[in-house]
């Protein structure tokens, strides 16, 4: 394993007006590594991001890439870099192959000196190339925005919510290039607001109002819950959802896919006697059983204990 | 029970090019009902047609029995329209974006009143109704946004993508909001990436490359494909193509 460091950022703090976006942040990012930031909307992700990539000036501390300061080494930052903005923001009026002839020639380079790197991922887009880039479905979009920010072979990688948008197979295709670009050894960074995809990460940041919550790798993440998590089902989900939320019994309590989730106030808790009063109040076609949490149960416990 | 929507060998065409391949289907009042495809299969083709906004090149749609070819503009009335990407206005405070769709709906300023206060209640933001959009976090934006959606009691509400982009707790509470609406009779016809909301679902369809490939409710369709979630059938679905 690689233990140079990519990235390191100390003590950074950015302000919109009187409104604090991130706050006093440091962390440090292995080479090679694959990196994800995972929190809501506004928690900071997106300044943190064009901090890094020399886009924003932080108010208070620094941060450099490969030992390139951020601000001062701005230009030397923008050739090591590949960054996907959250927003598509390739010409829309351009073809496909426009587009990557564009964003490989303003790093003076070709389509073809790099082709490897995006060979995988662009194959996939490639009987479209003669398209405008704005008539591309989501995934296609995505496909190409990942090309173009490749295509002049960067060290680190950028990636703002790439799969925001994207259907579930298009997310898994693009989880799978990304695992094949970190082989090639190459530092990724990446927000996203699915779960799933947190746990496919080497480790990752929870981030919430501009801090970084909670650091360590998915698996470490799931160890730390120290909750005990239960699966409930019956033939009225939308009424047992607000009737375990009655119960002081039970902390926390949500739906998650075809069940409920709910973490008892005790560790030492008795199903029988659940089930027993949902029975009674009229729940038919119980079941219940304990289950492993993920990272949503872990992320989703974190942010309710917060507030 | 007669259908809210009612489609019947739905075919669009743009050019050669076939978006929505004799679709047939019908949604009932008070269903959730979960439109899921893979981006590109032609789902906003067809949200656009029965939201009176496209016209298809042939077969039959009735929407709030209405006829999408001859009744557009009494469909446009009787519909609500939410997404991720088309939401309010930023520069307006949060009374002013109601007041504005509830003008262009044409309510009654007293109706205005009224139905901004309850929505607002609902959602236990009272206090913040002079507030600007812009100020205001992602997640909430979209639970203001669903409920302007629905201030003219539309019969049914078309969500597309209304939770992108959302953390799990607000996605959740966003849910909730839909499933109360529902209960009240209004029909929900919602599109969606995250799979574990598609169990959500009364029932949903799934359309891959302009057809719909398969309709039911989630329990029954992940018996047919005999996995054990919605991610499951619907990658087997959509990856079938590929």
């Amino acid at each position: 394993m690689n233990t140079e460091m990519a990235i390191s950022a100390t003590a950074i703090s950015k302000f919109y007006q009187d409104k604090k976006a991130l706050d006093n942040l440091s962390f440090e990012i292995m080479k090679g590594s694959l990196f994800g930031f995972i929190g809501p909307d506004g928690a900071g992700k997106t300044s943190l991001f064009r901090i890094l990539n020399s886009l924003l000036i932080p108010d208070e501390g620094k941060a450099n890439i490969l030992g390139f300061d951020t601000v001062k080494d701005y230009r030397q930052i923008r050739r090591i870099i590949g960054y996907m903005p959250g927003k598509f923001s390739l010409y829309q009026d351009l073809t496909v192959e426009e587009n990557l002839k564009f964003f490989a020639g303003i790093f003076n380079s070709t389509i073809s000196k790099n082709y490897h790197l995006i060979e995988d991922i662009y194959n996939h887009i490639e009987p479209f190339k003669n398209r405008k880039a704005g008539q591309l479905s989501g995934g296609m979009k995505q496909k190409l925005a990942l090309s173009c920010a490749l295509i002049h072979k960067p060290e680190v990688l950028i990636l703002d919510e790439p799969t925001t948008g994207v259907d579930a197979v298009s997310r898994g295709e693009f989880w799978e290039m990304l695992q094949k670009l970190k082989s090639q050894n190459i530092t990724i960074l990446v927000s996203t607001p699915y779960m799933d995809e947190a746990s496919l990460c080497d480790e990752v940041a929870l981030m919430q109002e501009g801090k970084i919550m909670q650091r360590a790798t998915p698996e470490k993440i799931i160890e730390a819950f120290e909750q005990t998590l239960w699966s409930v089902q019956s033939d009225n989900m939308f009424k047992l959802l607000s009737h375990l939320n009655d119960l002081p019994e039970i902390k926390l309590a949500y739906r998650s896919g075809d069940h409920i989730c709910f973490i008892p106030e005790m560790l030492t808790f008795e199903e029988k006697k659940l089930l027993d009063h949902l029975e009674k109040i009229g729940h038919q076609s119980l079941h219940i059983r304990q289950i492993e949490p993920t990272i949503e149960d872990s992320f989703i416990f974190h942010m309710q204990s917060q507030n | 029970m007669k259908p809210v929507i009612e489609v019947e060998n739905l075919v669009k065409k743009f050019g050669n090019f076939v978006a929505n391949d004799s679709l047939t289907f019908s949604v009932f009042p008070g269903e959730i009902f979960g439109f899921l495809g893979a981006n590109g299969a032609g789902k906003t083709t067809t949200i656009k047609i029965l939201c009176g906004l496209s016209s298809p090149t042939s077969g039959k749609v009735s929407v709030a029995g209405f006829d999408v070819y001859r009744q557009s503009e009494q469909i446009k009335r009787n519909i609500g329209y939410m997404s991720q990407k088309f939401s309010l206005y930023e520069d307006l405070s949060i009374n002013e974006n109601f007041q504005f769709y509830g003008g262009i709906y044409g309510l009654s300023r007293k109706e205005i009143r009224e139905r901004t206060k309850t929505l607002l209640s609902r959602l236990d933001f009272l206090k913040a109704q002079n507030e600007v959009l812009r100020n205001i976090p992602q997640g909430w934006k979209q639970k203001l946004a669903f409920s302007v959606a629905v201030m003219h009691q539309p019969k049914v509400v078309f969500l597309d993508e209304p939770t992108g982009g959302v953390d799990p707790i607000t996605r959740r509470q966003f849910w909730e909001l839909i499933y109360e609406q529902a209960h009240n009779g209004t029909t929900i016809f919602v599109t969606t990436h995250y799979m574990d909301e598609a169990e959500y679902c009364g029932r949903v369809s799934i359309m891959v490359d302009g057809r719909i490939e398969a309709l039911d409710s989630p329990k029954v369709l992940k018996n047919q494909f005999a996995v054990n979630s919605m991610n499951e059938v619907f990658v087997k679905l959509a990856r079938a193509t590929k």
